[in-house]
Formats: structure tokens, C-alpha cells, sequence
């Protein structure tokens, strides 16, 4: 399970893992679940795109996720996120049931790109994936309190210089990034489980923000190393084990913070100041 | 303050005929330093998608005062914040803060946002809330130094907030969260507070202990307070002075200046009567002596009890 080729598996699936924590972090707070999900399937067409006129799938990605999330931001802009969302999503799928109308032998790859393909990664991805994935993390590090800031009240972050919408695009930007980077490996109907599970279930655990996105990195760890174990010995899909798990383990975490309320009520509780 | 009733009854002008005084603040504007206006507001008007929302309003705080920004729901209060805070460009007219055209995001000035509804489970403690006022603007991950740590504890309970410094932001009520934005507002030490409705949906006794809290701050560490809200009465203590918009218009002055049946009636452009009721005042609309009407959507501003 440790040999050979699973090295570069376990190495590309740890970076995705560390990546979908850090960013997903955020995904969560700021309330862009859905963002997180349409942008990775907008990608995958891309991905069909390139393959269909013979350029590298990586490229496909990655340039249908910054058109998807950029487009999402402009537009969410002046209208509703979730509107603006939904409709970049659909006009991205339909060029991609386009894009696979027009090729026919190609049903194997298209299903790795949407459910993963974690046990067959080459030498040749993990470098690529370890920059991207380098460039996401640095990213959200530099950003953090002005992100922050603004994703739990913009009015007070644009109260101190901190342009909302400027803080947006390039939280987008980062959030392409780590979709086109993860995508080929944990596929696209997945990453999302990826980037929204492991963050809530850790913010049921902490408090402390900067400790809840350690967390949700180490449940993501968790959770893809158990899924790629799980997958090689039994068979079955690697997504479907990720997509499980990250469920396991946002259920763990809203039944340890229920636990948890229940015991607190039941000690002595702070009086309510004001 | 001496020459407060002077100021006051410039602007009151100002705001009933709503074009006067405008040469009177252009000269304003070099009495700087300390003991200065805090704030200038001098001739903005504002258009939203083609409707004026605010008209020619002036008005000034000085250092240290607490001032009350009254007026109903929809009155243009939010607006006017926004414009002072620079986040919205008016169509006409200045904003000075200690004397100095508006910088783009003075640190010079805090604010409190209307009250939003925080996500409970959010992973923020009101005492990490509180140290993204201090460096919130700069760029990567606060370290956690023990310097940092004494300014938050100490602004956590200079506004009684220190009990719940580490419960999560969204699990607070609507008063404890109110004590951590004015925390949050505070720490970086400005010269000016902006509130946009603070006691909105608060218990009265909340009401009152912000309130209270924030004469204090004005009071102790000259800090000028503007605080929209769209009942008076709560603040009447505590105002040194206020400024009444209504209809895209303001008038400013002391409450005894400014809340009176000619002054409101000319603002609203209709007979409003100003009723004295047990240290209360109630603004209720109608023709001279027909029944009165409440002025604005709010209940609790304008109703009239049934014995009058």
C-alpha cells in the first residue's frame, strides 16, 4: 500500500488534504458552500474541454475554474451570490455535456474527473500540485485578518480600508486554485465534500479560529488517508469513502457540540450579562 | 464648548431652511487641534438611483460630545454614516474629520455596524472579534503576543465585556454583542464613534446600560460619539446635542433647540406636535388641532397614549 506508485498518491493526497482544510476554512465562514461546489464542476468541463481539443486537462481546469469564479464574483456583485452562482455553474455544465457530446471514447477519464482518481497518480502531477497548493496555503496565510475580517462582518472591514469585493476575488481566486489543483484527484463531484465537511465538523470542536483551521486540516488529512487505505483494500471509489467520512465526521462534531451545550447548561451556567 | 450655542444655532438654520451656513463652516474648518469639531459635515447631499436621500445636511461634533442621530427608519441615518465613514460618495459636499478633508479610511474613526445576525457556530471568539479591530487591516495570521493580549483583556473590560471574552461572537446576546463591536470599534483608539443603531432590538435594560457605557467612553477619554437611533428618548440624558433628519433634511442643536413643534413641523414639512410627557418627548403628526398621527413607521417613537 506504501510502495511504488502509492507514494505519489499519498504525497498529492496529503497537499489536497492540507489545501481543502486551509481554504475550505473560509468556504465555510463565509457562508460560500455553494461556491465551493459549483466551481470544481464548472472545471470539470473544462477539463473535457481540453482533452477534446488536445491540450493538457490540468490547463482546462484550471482556466474554467478562474472564469467560473471570477464570473461568480463579478457577478454576484450586484446581484444575489447564490443566483449569479447557480448561473455560472449551469452555463459551465452545458458546455461540458457539449464538450463530451463530441467525443465518444472517452468515458473512463471523464468518470476519474468527476469521481477521482487518487490510486493512479504520476510522478509528473506531484510537483505541480505541490506549487499550486503551496501558492493557495501562502495565500490565505497573507490574507487572513482582512478575510476574516471581512467574511464575518464586511461593514466593519470596509470601516478599516478592507474592500469586501476586492477581498472576494482574490479569495475566488485562491478557491480555483485549490479546485484545479484537487480536482484530478479526489474528482469533482467530491472536493466539495472535502472543502466543506473537515472545516464545520472542526468548528464544533473549537472556538479559537486560527485552531479550528488546524483542525479542519487534520480531519481532512484524516479523512482522505483513511478513504485512499480504504479504497485500496476494498475496491470501491475513493470518493465514495471521502464523501462518507466528511459526513462522519461533520455528524461527530454536531453531536460532541450538542454534548457538550447539554453538559455546560447543566453546570453552572454564566449569568447573562446584558 | 463655550461657543456651543452659537454653533448650535448656526446649524439649526442650517438644517430648518436647509441652505444657510455654509461660509460659516468653510471657516470652521481651520479651527483644528484640540478641543476642535471631531466632525464636519458640511453641505452633503447624497442621491440613491436617482432619488435625493439626503439634502444639504451640516452639521458638527466636537470633541468629547455625544451626539444623537434621530430619525425614523428609512430617514437616510445608515446613509449618512456611510458617507461620513467614506464608503459612499455624496453628490455634493464635504466631511472633515479633526479639521482635515476626509483621508480614504481614517483610523482616526471607529465604527459599529447596524446589528447583523452572526453565525453561531462561527469559530470566533469575541475576544479574537475585538483583536481584529486592532490590526484587522494589516495582512497575515495576529501573533499571539502578550502586548496584544493586555489590550484586548483591558478594552474587554473597559466595556464590560470581560466575563465572555472567550464565548463564541454568535452565541452572545444581542447586548453582549453590541459591548464587543464597541470593543472591536474601540481599540484602535479613534477620536470619533460612529453607531448605526445600537439599541435596535435591545431589552430596555441593555438600552440602558449601552447608553450608559457610551457617555462614559465620550466622557473619559474625549472620544466623540455620533449614534444613530430612531427613538430619542433613551439618549436624552446623555445627549449633548442632536441632529434630526427627516425628509432628507437634518436640524441640529441642543434637543431643547431642535425638538420643538416649529422646528420639526418646517423639517417634516408638515404640523408635527412636540409632546412633553414625563421627561419623555413624543413627535406625533397631525393638522394643528385634528387627531394626531404617529410620524414615522416606528411605534415607540410616535405613539400616542390613549388618554391624549
Amino acid at each position: 500500500m506504501f510502495s511504488g506508485f502509492m507514494v505519489n498518491t499519498w504525497t498529492v493526497a496529503t497537499i489536497v488534504a492540507v489545501v481543502a482544510g486551509v481554504v475550505g476554512f473560509f468556504i465555510v465562514l463565509r457562508g460560500s458552500s455553494f461556491v465551493a461546489d459549483a466551481v470544481p464542476q464548472g472545471a470539470f468541463a473544462g477539463a473535457a474541454g481540453a482533452s477534446l481539443i488536445g491540450v493538457s486537462t490540468l490547463v482546462g481546469l484550471g482556466v474554467f475554474a478562474l472564469i467560473g469564479a471570477l464570473g461568480i464574483g463579478w457577478l454576484g456583485r450586484r446581484s444575489r451570490q447564490d443566483v449569479a452562482t447557480a448561473l455560472a455553474l449551469v452555463v459551465m455544465l452545458g458546455l461540458g455535456a457539449l464538450f463530451l457530446s463530441l467525443s465518444v471514447e472517452y468515458a473512463p477519464e471523464i468518470y476519474s474527473l468527476l469521481f477521482g482518481e487518487v490510486l493512479g497518480v504520476s510522478t509528473s502531477e506531484v510537483a505541480p500540485v505541490a506549487a499550486i497548493g503551496a501558492v493557495c496555503v501562502a495565500a490565505i496565510i497573507v490574507m487572513y485578518r482582512p478575510l476574516m475580517l471581512s467574511s464575518v462582518m464586511p461593514e466593519l472591514g470596509e470601516a478599516r480600508g478592507v474592500r469586501s469585493h476586492r477581498m472576494e476575488m482574490c479569495f475566488l481566486v485562491v478557491v480555483a486554485l485549490a479546485t484545479s489543483m484537487s480536482l484530478p484527484v479526489v474528482g469533482a463531484l467530491l472536493i466539495f465534500s472535502l472543502m466543506v465537511g473537515p472545516p464545520a465538523a472542526a468548528r464544533s470542536f473549537t472556538s479559537k479560529p486560527l485552531l479550528a483551521m488546524a483542525l479542519s486540516v487534520v480531519i481532512a488529512l484524516a479523512t482522505v488517508w483513511a478513504a485512499i487505505a480504504a479504497s485500496y483494500t476494498s475496491n470501491w471509489p475513493v470518493g465514495f469513502f471521502v464523501g462518507a467520512l466528511g459526513a462522519v465526521s461533520y455528524g461527530t462534531g454536531r453531536g460532541w457540540a450538542a454534548w457538550h451545550r447539554t453538559r455546560a447548561a447543566r453546570g453552572n451556567a454564566r449569568p447573562l450579562a446584558v | 464648548m463655550t461657543d456651543l450655542d452659537e454653533e448650535a444655532a448656526t446649524s439649526l438654520d442650517a438644517g430648518t431652511v436647509a441652505s444657510l451656513s455654509g461660509a460659516a463652516m468653510t471657516a470652521g474648518q481651520h479651527l483644528t487641534g484640540t478641543g476642535g469639531d471631531a466632525l464636519t459635515v458640511d453641505g452633503i447631499s447624497v442621491r440613491l438611483a436617482g432619488r435625493e436621500v439626503l439634502r444639504d445636511i451640516h452639521f458638527t461634533v466636537r470633541a468629547g460630545e455625544f451626539v444623537g442621530l434621530i430619525g425614523s427608519n428609512g430617514a437616510g441615518k445608515t446613509t449618512l454614516l456611510r458617507v461620513i465613514l467614506g464608503l459612499q460618495q455624496p453628490s455634493a459636499g464635504v466631511v472633515r474629520i479633526d479639521g482635515a478633508d476626509r483621508p480614504r479610511h481614517a483610523p482616526a474613526v471607529g465604527y459599529v455596524p447596524q446589528k447583523v445576525l452572526l453565525d453561531p457556530d462561527m469559530p470566533l471568539r469575541a475576544r479574537d472579534l475585538v483583536g481584529l479591530g486592532l490590526d484587522g487591516n494589516r495582512l497575515g495570521i495576529p501573533l499571539p503576543t502578550r502586548r496584544r493580549r493586555q489590550l484586548i483583556d483591558e478594552m474587554l473590560r473597559a466595556v464590560g465585556a470581560g466575563l465572555f471574552g472567550d464565548e463564541r461572537v454568535g452565541n452572545l446576546s444581542g447586548g453582549e454583542q453590541q459591548r464587543v463591536l464597541i470593543a472591536h470599534a474601540l481599540i484602535s483608539r479613534p477620536r470619533l464613534l460612529l453607531l448605526d443603531e445600537p439599541l435596535a432590538n435591545l431589552d430596555i435594560r441593555s438600552e440602558q446600560e449601552i447608553v450608559e457605557l457610551l457617555a462614559r467612553v465620550a466622557r473619559e477619554q474625549q472620544i466623540s460619539v455620533l449614534l444613530s437611533a430612531h427613538e430619542m428618548n433613551p439618549l436624552l440624558p446623555v445627549m449633548d446635542r442632536i441632529v434630526y433628519l427627516a425628509a432628507g433634511r437634518a436640524a441640529s442643536g441642543t434637543t431643547d433647540e431642535v425638538v420643538r413643534t416649529e422646528v420639526l413641523s418646517k423639517l417634516y414639512g408638515q404640523h408635527v406636535d412636540v409632546i412633553h410627557v414625563h421627561g419623555r418627548i413624543l413627535v406625533v403628526a397631525g393638522r394643528g388641532d385634528g387627531p394626531a398621527e404617529p410620524v414615522g413607521e416606528d411605534g415607540a417613537h410616535c405613539a400616542v397614549p390613549d388618554w391624549l
